[in-house]
């Protein structure tokens, strides 16, 4: 059984302060639904996710008590992907023929603060200051570039990009255009991550309504079939967040498990791919992500943005919307965002970030704490 | 006036020469801090209780350029605040051991640099003493 998104819906990211989180989870629903020609009682399973917008499956009181199957979702940043693999996996066993993928968030100012007993940690390990997902991403950068030999540039040149692609993108937070010195002049947060290269928690939702390939056209003349999707966990070696100690042997990361399973699944390679959503919590983990996702070498990834090889022009774009930098980071949203931006490209609607040449084969990949990544493929 | 370790199982005090401590899994042979009950790396539920020396090398670093919000207890303001480095040192034992850092001075900080164990009083207790946790300072500079 094959499985097609033939509804795209969105509420646009960023801050939205007279909408609960839930409200705007509603909104990318009954658009997702009207994009697809169904009524909410058509409706016959939905998976959803929200870190702190409240239960996905409250979204009934908004659309109405249809007594659907519904089941709430919970990976961390990886809510979105996992949402999205239960309702594909619903779909492929053949037990329901659409669903209902949801995910929405709204996030208070500043960083998260994540308690050491959620993740099985002494209470010492957050009290003397070392529980920040910002230190992490900073010293796993800080290392990266080491080994690799990538400078301060390629850090700047991703934000750079993310920027000008969230000033074409109307559904965007961050919709200003940044200058190189703007950015690596901006305040140092964690050394070497500057504040114009983190995302920031933010609120905005989005719902994809999928179905039974087969019957996709029915629905739509423009189905967006998903050739794959794979979600992993770290194995014992992977450098991940919230560890207060590492192995010194190394592992695959999750993301590199995910891809390859994910290339196996769809039969194809990574250079069959003509667009891609990297996670990009912060700079460093798009540079990191493009070859942990198979599109380069270690260390190749400097030349290639300085050439614009994913810029929306280059040979592969790469977070054509701005990715969660100019996005920002709804949790239970931001993995299916990836997957709405590449459906829109593939059905070329993407307006003025539109990808050249008729892009047929799209890529997405969302990375969470503490070592979850989601993968999907997918073609029109 | 009491100073306490802030977790009686991280390293050895009262000690001339505090070391860290960790596990070591009796079955894979693999290494764990804080020691915990069960292997993350085989699954075999029980582990010994191993010293991890005093010294390592600096693996990664970052700067703590902002005052934490919870669940970090200090006795510091956003006036009184100064950034700390934080990093990854790896141990001969066979780990890598997250940690704070004497050294907040990026130009100061390099990957290999020798580090050694220091304990410091890092926060008010509630028996009118200091919570005691432990850090890395260069080697260099002793």
């Amino acid at each position: 059984m094959e499985v097609a998104i033939i509804g795209l819906g969105m509420h646009p990211f960023g801050r939205s302060p007279h909408k609960t989180g839930l409200q705007q989870g509603a909104e990318a629903a009954r658009e997702a639904l009207a994009d697809a020609g169904l009524s909410w009682n058509d409706i016959e399973c939905g998976y959803g996710g929200s870190q702190d917008g409240g239960n996905a499956d409250a979204i009934v009181n908004e659309l109405g008590l249809s007594g659907l199957q519904f089941t709430n979702i919970f990976n961390g940043c990886a809510t979105g992907g996992s949402s999205l693999h239960a309702a594909y996996s619903a779909i492929k066993s053949g037990e329901y023929r659409n669903a209902l993928v949801l995910g929405f968030d709204k996030h208070p100012r500043g960083a998260f603060n994540a308690l050491p007993a959620d993740w099985g940690i002494d209470d010492w390990y957050g009290e003397t200051g070392l529980m920040l997902t910002t230190q992490y991403f900073g010293m796993k950068i800080q290392r990266y570039m080491h080994e690799y030999d990538i400078s301060e540039q390629a850090l700047i040149s991703v934000a750079e990009k993310a920027f000008l692609n969230g000033s074409i993108t109307p559904t965007a937070w961050r919709k200003q255009a940044l200058s190189r010195e703007e950015i690596s002049t901006s305040q140092m947060v964690s050394h070497p991550l500057r504040k114009y290269m983190f995302c920031s928690p933010a609120e905005g939702a989005v719902a994809l309504v999928i179905c039974d390939a087969n019957e996709a056209r029915r629905f739509t003349d423009k189905p967006i079939f998903l050739n794959a999707a794979i979600v992993r966990t770290r194995h014992y070696g992977s450098f991940e967040v919230f560890s207060p100690s590492q192995p010194v042997i190394k592992a695959n990361s999750p993301t590199v498990i995910a891809s390859q399973a994910a290339y196996e699944q769809a039969g194809i390679g990574p250079s069959d791919i003509d667009v891609a959503q990297l996670q990009d919590t912060e700079s460093g983990a798009e540079i990191i992500h493009m070859a942990e996702n198979g599109f380069c070498n270690h260390g190749e990834q400097e030349k290639l943005l300085q050439e614009g090889y994913t810029s929306i022009t280059g040979n592969l774009p790469v977070n054509t919307d701005g990715g969660c930098l100019a996005n920002g980071e709804p949790v239970g949203a931001s993995g299916l965002r990836q997957v709405h931006e590449i459906c829109v490209q593939l059905r070329q609607e993407a307006g003025e970030r539109q990808v050249l040449g008729e892009p047929k084969t799209g890529y997405t990949h969302v990375y969470g704490a503490p070592g979850i990544s989601g993968v999907t493929i997918l073609s029109r | 006036m009491t100073d306490c370790p802030i977790h009686p199982n991280l390293f050895t005090w009262p000690a001339s020469n505090p070391v860290l401590l960790g596990g070591k899994c009796p079955r894979c042979g693999e290494v764990s801090f804080p020691a915990q009950s069960s292997c993350r790396n085989c699954g075999h539920n029980d582990s010994n209780v191993i010293e991890l020396g005093d010294r390592g090398s600096l693996w990664t670093w970052t700067i703590q350029n902002f005052l934490p919000k919870s669940p970090y207890v200090s006795d510091e303001t956003v006036e009184t605040f100064k950034p700390y480095g934080v990093g990854y040192v790896e141990m001969p034992a066979g780990i890598r051991i997250e940690s704070r850092l004497r050294i907040s001075d990026p130009n100061k900080l390099r990957i290999g640099m020798p580090m050694k164990l220091i304990i410091e009083k890092f926060s008010s207790n509630d028996q009118g003493g200091s919570n005691l946790c432990f850090a890395f300072d260069s080697l260099g500079d002793s």
